[in-house]
């Protein structure tokens, strides 16, 4: 064993990386749950903007229209579903599986001609100053600019959940929407916005996988993140700084394993490679007392 | 006319159609893939195999695939399905799918099923693989020279023999050519997934490997090392040769076509029976992709020589003095390697270091 190859700034600083395109997946459908819908249909989101942002950015040259053209792709697919669960009432957790099954297959469509073509290149920022700071410039100043975007969502959303007018609307549609209905509140309406806001945020996610995480298409790349994205929302007790806590210490524990298994360390490898999901259950589970919006997954009409 | 009858109508040219075309002497084939086509490696190479079979053979075959399926009961559904619609010939593509392939062979003896990379056989389960470990001496001998750093990333998938075998096999020949070269192994329990493959070159790459060597099947290590500049791969499975000339200076190419093209002709005509293949080189299973002018000419000249040696046979990939990891004896000088021991093999050979997850 060798542990004094790890290097620990490189490790802290992969470990932003690595969590992003989680975290960016989680902190939309987390929006989305609490306008009380569930989306099973992450992965499917995330795989379509995976694809759509590569085939635009391939196109243009431009990663950031790469990620302006995933989020588009991401909220039309969640578009879909908001139709299909809001104004045709049909179970969103059937149709959530369902948008799973045909992003995939979709996303390998759109993205047959652009296997094994290589994305344009997203540079890191160096943040002057800050960026220059030992130890901790490397750790957090020196990432590409979504890290960062991830970051500030999250800021963002709690404001607006627990600061704002519309967040309380938000909420209020999420906890109870016959009472919200009862207010004068547009139901349908808050809700489609939130399914589409969450697409955005799980297109850009995916779009972080194929533009600067691996950075290429392939098909099924996202294998499984839109899950693990799901089920940090539901640990994280559906509260915004909770989920970064645990889209970080998922990716941190991804990233420490394969760094201890490079190292050589003597512990076998298969609780290494299930240690990530442990982790991430037992601190969030430990921390829970988040309670599921009252009216989740409900189907809501206003005749009823 | 009605809506009505119209559609019953074309309901029934629908299905005159679809018998017509279902010919009763049409020999049908499946393929159980584990990744997508698009992988770019293994699941790619298979397809192509499936492809030329229909190229081969024309309306007298109907091919059928099914992608991206989990090992473990799922197959064993797929293939179930498989065989309820008819298939003559069922060809399952990875290791995974052993104990399902035999489970679903015993409910339909009719059906030929041909499993790789496993080692259970049936009357009507065939094996078949390919000496990829030759492929591997070849990459092992070219790793061994250009490192610089003196340690070569590997990165496993699941801790099976096949996967032993390579990295032995690319261990010995690496340290051959550079006394001191170190390997560091990553499992990442996973035959695809892009996003955890890329990560286990990072974490190699800022461990000091200069050579990541892989037995996953996307190409996204290589996008890995072509972003950190100064690092060698090697496809794997397919050529992979949009990485090269650099990253990517070599690869293995698995070539599953003749083969292929062999069994189904061999269902056709009544023939098939059960066995075991197991080609390399020298029967053109195993493919060396060109060799890069990223590599130093002299060293391209030996491995070529090394690939012609394994491909004639005047040389075994496993030839001693070998030792065991423990230091104990495996082959005696001059001794090779015999089949049954490499298919199951379990051990790291001397040298290398840390364990073999159990």
């Amino acid at each position: 064993m060798d542990l004094s190859s790890i290097n620990p700034i490189l490790l802290l600083a992969s470990l932003m990386v690595a969590a992003t395109p989680i975290l960016l997946a989680a902190i939309g459908e987390l929006v989305v749950e609490r306008a009380g819908v569930l989306n099973l249909g992450v992965e499917g989101m995330m795989i379509t903007g995976a694809v759509c942002g590569f085939v635009v950015a391939v196109g243009t040259g431009s990663p950031w229209l790469g990620f302006g053209g995933a989020a588009i792709g991401g909220a039309l697919l969640a578009l879909l579903f908001g139709i299909l669960t809001q104004y045709l009432l049909s179970n969103q957790v059937a149709t959530g599986l369902a948008l799973t099954l045909f992003g995939l297959g979709l996303s390998a469509l759109i993205g047959q001609g652009y296997i094994g073509i290589k994305a344009p290149s997203f540079p890191d920022w160096h943040i002057p100053l800050l960026g220059d700071i030992p130890v901790i410039g490397p750790i957090v100043f020196q990432h590409d600019p979504m890290v960062y975007v991830g970051l500030i969502l999250v800021a963002a959303i709690w404001w607006f959940l627990n600061k704002t007018q519309g967040g309380l609307v938000l909420r209020a549609v999420g906890e109870n929407h016959d009472a919200a209905h009862a207010l004068g509140y547009k139901v349908i309406r808050v809700r489609l916005l939130a399914i589409m806001f969450g697409g955005a945020c799980a297109g850009l996610g995916g779009a972080y996988l194929s533009l600067v995480r691996v950075p290429q298409w392939t098909e099924g790349m996202t294998a499984g993140a839109g899950w693990i994205a799901l089920a940090i929302v539901v640990f994280a007790g559906w509260k915004p700084w909770r989920l970064l806590l645990g889209a970080y210490l998922f990716g941190g524990v991804t990233v420490l394993q394969l760094n201890l298994q490079a190292a050589g360390l003597a512990i076998p490898v298969e609780y290494l490679s299930m240690s990530p999901y442990i982790a991430t259950i037992v601190v969030l589970v430990i921390m829970s007392s988040g309670r599921a919006p009252g009216s989740l997954s409900r189907i809501f009409h206003a005749s009823r | 006319m009605t809506i009505k009858s119209i559609l019953a109508a074309a309901i029934v040219a629908a299905g005159a159609a679809t018998g017509a075309y279902a010919d009763a002497h049409q020999t049908k084939v499946g393929f159980v893939y584990v990744g997508p086509i698009g992988d770019g490696g293994w699941t790619y190479e298979h397809d192509k195999g499936r492809l030329a079979v229909e190229a081969e053979f024309g309306d007298a075959v109907e091919t059928v695939y099914v992608e991206s399926v989990p090992e473990g009961p799922d197959a064993e559904r797929v293939m179930t399905q498989m065989a309820l619609q008819g298939a003559d010939l069922i060809f399952t593509t990875s290791f995974g799918y052993m104990d399902p392939t035999i489970n679903v062979a015993a409910k339909f003896p009719d059906v030929k099923f041909e499993h790789a990379t496993g080692f259970k056989q049936a009357e009507n389960v065939a094996t078949y693989s390919a000496r990829f470990y030759e492929g591997r001496a070849v990459q092992g001998h070219i790793a061994g020279n250009m490192t610089e750093s003196n340690i070569i990333g590997y990165i496993g998938s699941f801790p099976i023999p096949e996967v032993i075998r390579g990295i032995n096999s690319a261990y010995l020949h690496a340290r051959e050519v550079n006394p001191d070269v170190e390997f560091k192994i990553v499992w990442a329990y996973t035959w695809f997934d892009p996003a955890k493959e890329a990560e286990a070159a990072t974490v190699l790459i800022e461990q000091g490997a200069d050579v990541i060597l892989q037995h996953t099947d996307s190409t996204a290590p290589q996008a890995a090392a072509q972003a950190a500049g100064n690092v060698v791969t090697f496809g794997q499975a397919s050529d992979m040769a949009e990485f090269g000339p650099f990253p990517r200076v070599s690869s293995i190419i698995d070539d599953w076509a003749p083969y292929y093209i062999a069994r189904t002709k061999a269902v056709m005509d009544g023939t098939w029976t059960s066995g075991n293949t197991w080609d390399g080189i020298g029967a053109g299973m195993v493919g060396i992709g060109e060799i890069s002018d990223a590599v130093p000419a002299d060293v391209k000249a030996s491995a070529e020589a090394l690939r012609d040696s394994l491909s004639d046979g005047s040389y075994h990939a496993f030839t001693g003095p070998v030792n065991k990891q423990d230091g104990s004896v495996w082959l005696a000088d001059g001794e090779t390697a015999d089949d049954g021991t490499l298919a199951g093999m379990n051990f790291y050979v001397e040298g290398i270091t840390g364990d073999i997850p159990q």
